[in-house]
């Protein structure tokens, strides 16, 4: 399968800190990657360069065979990547219609003389987007919520929101972080499925952060782990879930010798977040 | 302890309430006020706002004896009223005795025996123990208030106000109606009088008001109901009815009115254009434009330099044709001032926008430049608007001739003024349904996701600068036909502010918060001249208590009402939920 996003030796640097170091890494086209790794391990910053809200110091970053490291964030976006965010930012004091509205900005093409105007093209238009946003709140489950304020949803109703509205964009490769941050393993279950959803029906490239290791393991096809900014492995979930190195990462130089089959147990058993932090300093 | 308590609580409410009346007093107010009556011959203004004061003393004391006691027992509220007022008037019986005895003009210019008779209802020293005794009703009135159940309290506030604004503008609704013929003028006279509300006006106001805001608090989910039942036809008839009665009124406004009103109503126009403009790059962006005068500035000069036949004219077209140079001109500037502060967030962006309006003013009022804009002297001799055809330009100093109607008083600017207000409206409308509308809400609620969703921050930004520009460069081009000459001080940085204000009095992001703004903040002090004296103490009082008391604005847009009481809101949707 060809890869539909390539990066190539990406280092991002703030101030002495770096926080990305010379990452090589890929997703095969219609796949579902997860990126792992303890907290402050530079997943989110490594999210930020390729959606452009930073640009990486060094290196490429390729998307379908155009080089995207200089580009704008909106720009990006318009080439077919879309994200959520680690804590939800949707534009909390506009519905959820609205919201995913402004997702389908970048295909909308009425310029505001013809808005004022109020020409049948536009009319036109703004039904069409509306039917798309209602489509997409239904495809989230969240039929008869449109004119609901975004911040007065239930949390979960709140994730699936951002998921609709990054949707509205029309992405081809998709980043999702955290996206079960605060489930319970039932919605945690829910997600899973719900993301292959994605990738069958849809045919979108996923790619996410993920503590969950449950989800991560049930739901990826290949999984990459950075530590202290680099990548220290990468393979499918089982390859993974034997690595020696991941495990010290994740329980700390003694659990690599405390007999392979309880760290493994106790890996694999990892609940989200927080968590790994704290196993890492007790090391 | 608690009893205690709870005196020594009204005590100092009354004395908070005694310092705001001697405040008052001392700074003018009062003595002003006492020249226009809210009812003739019973109560002055400057007296009413003094009886406010003891009241709401005592209401407040009232309220907060009730809440920092267990039993509201009526007693102990109506003491802590009383006793609140009682202070109130002992500290103003302090001013009077301590005036008589200190000389206290050598800093306060106001506290001049004319103030201590108004206090004394002219009896001098003599009649200072009137004024406890006085308080001590007047705060047994507010706690008493206090205890009417809700139904009985609103109508009757209701009632007090509008008798209030009434009584205000009884001089101007007496002159207008006056001249409307026997009938009218009859009415009037019984109404209102020179000065303000006779007394059968005013209890046939207060009483229909009472009994009006009664029956609609009783009956209005009825009557909502049956508005909501009725046929889409017959609402669209409803809508229509009622839009051709506003267009009645606002068309003949001016023929009744005369040239004073007219020209209120030009410059609330003017305001709108302005608020509405601003209400775009601020109310619906999000970016707060503290230099806003400059579009304004350079909407005018440009129109004056295209039209004026005086000696700085340019060219001497059409206004008409210089009406859309002229916007398209402020456009310009707005993208000129938008470019260099894309990257400028926040308070930043207020300090860098400032700094655009100072400078604006003083290039245009400079020396170095006054070969074109006529420096401190302006620019004068602008060409009146002309329906019909202009004659040819002549001479420096004489205007060209209009063979059609010239355009020249108040009445006729007020047209131009209105109907370019209500076409600036409905474009500020549409553009807020539009798409680049939603995508100026994103921006304001969270940038950095605005742009990750494929919104052009650099595009969606100017063009906001652009058509804030475009609506301020429209009024500031009408404003200088009203005026017929242009001065660089008259673009004040004050006028900046009185934007920014009036659309945090009506609403951010409200387009009839807009309208209600301009006729609260610029509208009352044009009409009333003793209040335009105080004109910055109570736009400064009126300010900080719509921040405190309702901060969403006057005639909040939807969103700003759900953002700033959605506590309310998630109440309710939880209510919905079960």
């Amino acid at each position: 399968m060809t890869p539909i996003l390539v990066t190539k030796k990406v280092t991002k640097r703030f101030g002495g800190l770096v926080a990305v170091n010379g990452v090589d890494f890929e997703i095969p086209e219609k796949s579902i990657v997860s990126i792992i790794g303890p907290n402050g391990a530079g997943k989110t910053t490594f999210f930020n360069c390729i959606t452009g809200f930073s640009h990486a110091d060094e290196g490429e970053i390729i998307f379908e065979g155009t080089s995207i490291q200089r580009l704008r964030p909106d720009q990006i976006t318009r080439l077919g990547i879309s994200r959520t965010y680690q804590n939800i930012r949707l534009f909390a004091d506009m519905t959820a219609l609205e919201n995913i509205l402004v997702g389908e900005h970048a295909f909308l093409h009425s310029s505001w003389i013809s808005a004022v105007l109020g020409l049948p093209g536009v009319i036109q238009e703004e039904k069409n987007a509306l039917a798309e946003a209602q489509r997409l709140l239904n495809f989230v489950d969240l039929q008869g919520k449109g004119d609901m304020l975004a911040r007065n949803l239930p949390y979960g109703a709140q994730r699936r929101l951002e998921i609709a509205r990054a949707l509205a964009t029309k992405p081809k490769l998709l980043l999702l972080d955290e996206p079960s941050a605060g489930m319970n393993p039932r919605e945690s279950e829910d997600l899973t499925d719900f993301i292959r959803h994605l990738r069958d029906e849809l045919g979108i490239t996923i790619l996410l952060i993920e503590h969950h290791m449950r989800v991560v393991m049930g739901i990826s096809e290949y999984v990459t782990v950075l530590d202290y900014g680099e990548k220290i492995a990468e393979g499918t979930p089982a390859e993974i879930q034997r690595n020696p190195r991941v495990i010290e990462a994740y329980l700390g130089r003694g659990a690599a010798t405390e007999g392979m089959a309880t760290a493994h147990e106790r890996f694999a058993n990892k609940k989200p977040s927080g968590g790994a932090e704290d196993v890492h300093v007790n090391s | 302890m608690k009893q205690e308590n709870f005196l020594w609580t009204a005590v100092k409410f009354g004395l908070i309430g005694g310092a705001i009346a001697i405040f008052l007093c001392l700074i003018g107010m009062v003595e002003i006020f006492s020249k226009r009556d809210v009812i003739e011959g019973i109560i002055t203004l400057g007296h009413f706002i003094l009886v406010a004061t003891a009241v709401s003393t005592g209401y407040i004391a009232a309220r907060r004896a009730i809440e920092s006691l267990d039993n509201n027992q009526p007693v102990y509220s109506l003491t802590a009223g009383l006793v609140a007022g009682l202070f109130t008037g002992l500290l103003l019986a302090f001013l009077v005795l301590f005036g008589n005895q200190v000389n206290l003009r050598a800093v306060f210019l106001n506290a001049s025996p004319a103030l201590y008779d108004l206090l004394t209802f002219g009896r001098g020293v003599s009649g200072v123990w009137l004024l406890p005794i006085l308080g001590a009703g007047c705060g047994l009135l507010g706690a008493a208030f206090l205890l009417l159940p809700e139904t009985a309290r609103r109508p009757m506030m209701r009632g007090i106000l509008f008798l209030f604004f009434m009584a205000l503008f009884s001089g101007l609704f007496r002159v207008v109606l006056i001249n409307q013929g026997d009938a009218w003028s009859t009415a009037a006279k019984y109404l209102f009088g020179q000065t303000g509300m006779t007394l059968p006006g005013a209890l046939i106001f207060f009483f229909g008001i009472v009994a009006l805001s009664f029956l609609l608090s009783s009956q209005g989910k009825n009557i909502q109901t049956r508005l909501n039942s009725l046929p889409k036809q017959g609402k669209l008839t409803l809508r229509i009815l009622l839009l051709a009665l506003i267009a009645y009124i606002a068309l003949g406004l001016p023929l009744v009115s005369g040239p004073f009103i007219a020209q209120v109503i030009v410059i609330i126009s003017l305001y709108i254009l302005m608020g509405l403009g601003l209400n775009i790059t601020l109310g619906f962006a999000g970016l707060l434009d503290l230099g806003f005068v400059a579009f304004y500035a350079i909407g005018a000069y440009t129109v004056g330099l295209l039209t004026s036949y005086g000696p700085f004219g340019l060219q001497h077209i059409p206004f008409w044709v210089a009406v859309p140079i002229a916007v398209l001109v402020a456009m310009m500037f707005g993208a000129f001032l938008g470019l260099p502060v894309l990257g400028v967030r926040g308070d930043y962006l207020a300090i860098a926008t400032l700094g655009f309006g100072e400078i604006v003013r003083l290039l245009a009022g400079s020396d170095f430049l006054a070969p074109f804009f006529g420096g401190p002297r302006g620019i004068i001799g602008i060409q009146k608007p002309c329906l019909g055809t202009l004659g040819p330009f002549t001479t420096v100093d004489v205007p060209r001739v209009c063979n059609g109607i010239e355009l020249g008083k108040p009445e006729h600017i007020y047209y131009v003024a209105v109907v370019s207000a209500i076409i600036i409206a409905f474009v500020a409308w549409r553009l807020r349904e539009s798409r680049l509308g939603r995508a100026w809400m994103a921006i304001r609620e969270d940038e950095d996701v605005a742009e990750a969703l494929g919104i052009n921050l650099v595009q969606t930004k100017l063009l906001a600068y652009i058509l804030g520009a475009a609506f301020a460069g429209l009024g500031g081009a009408i404003f200088t036909v009203l005026v017929g000459s242009i001065f660089a001080s008259s673009m004040q940085l004050l006028v900046s502010i009185n934007v920014v204000a009036l659309i945090i009095v009506g609403g951010m992001g409200s387009i009839p918060g807009v309208i209600v703004g301009a006729i609260a903040l610029i509208g009352l002090p044009e009409l009333l001249r003793e209040v335009s004296e105080f004109r910055f103490l109570i736009y400064g009082t009126t300010l900080i208590l719509m921040m405190l008391l309702k901060p969403e604005g006057l005639w909040p847009s939807q969103a700003a009402k759900r953002e700033l009481h959605h506590a309310d809101a998630e109440n309710l949707t939880a209510e919905h939920m079960i």
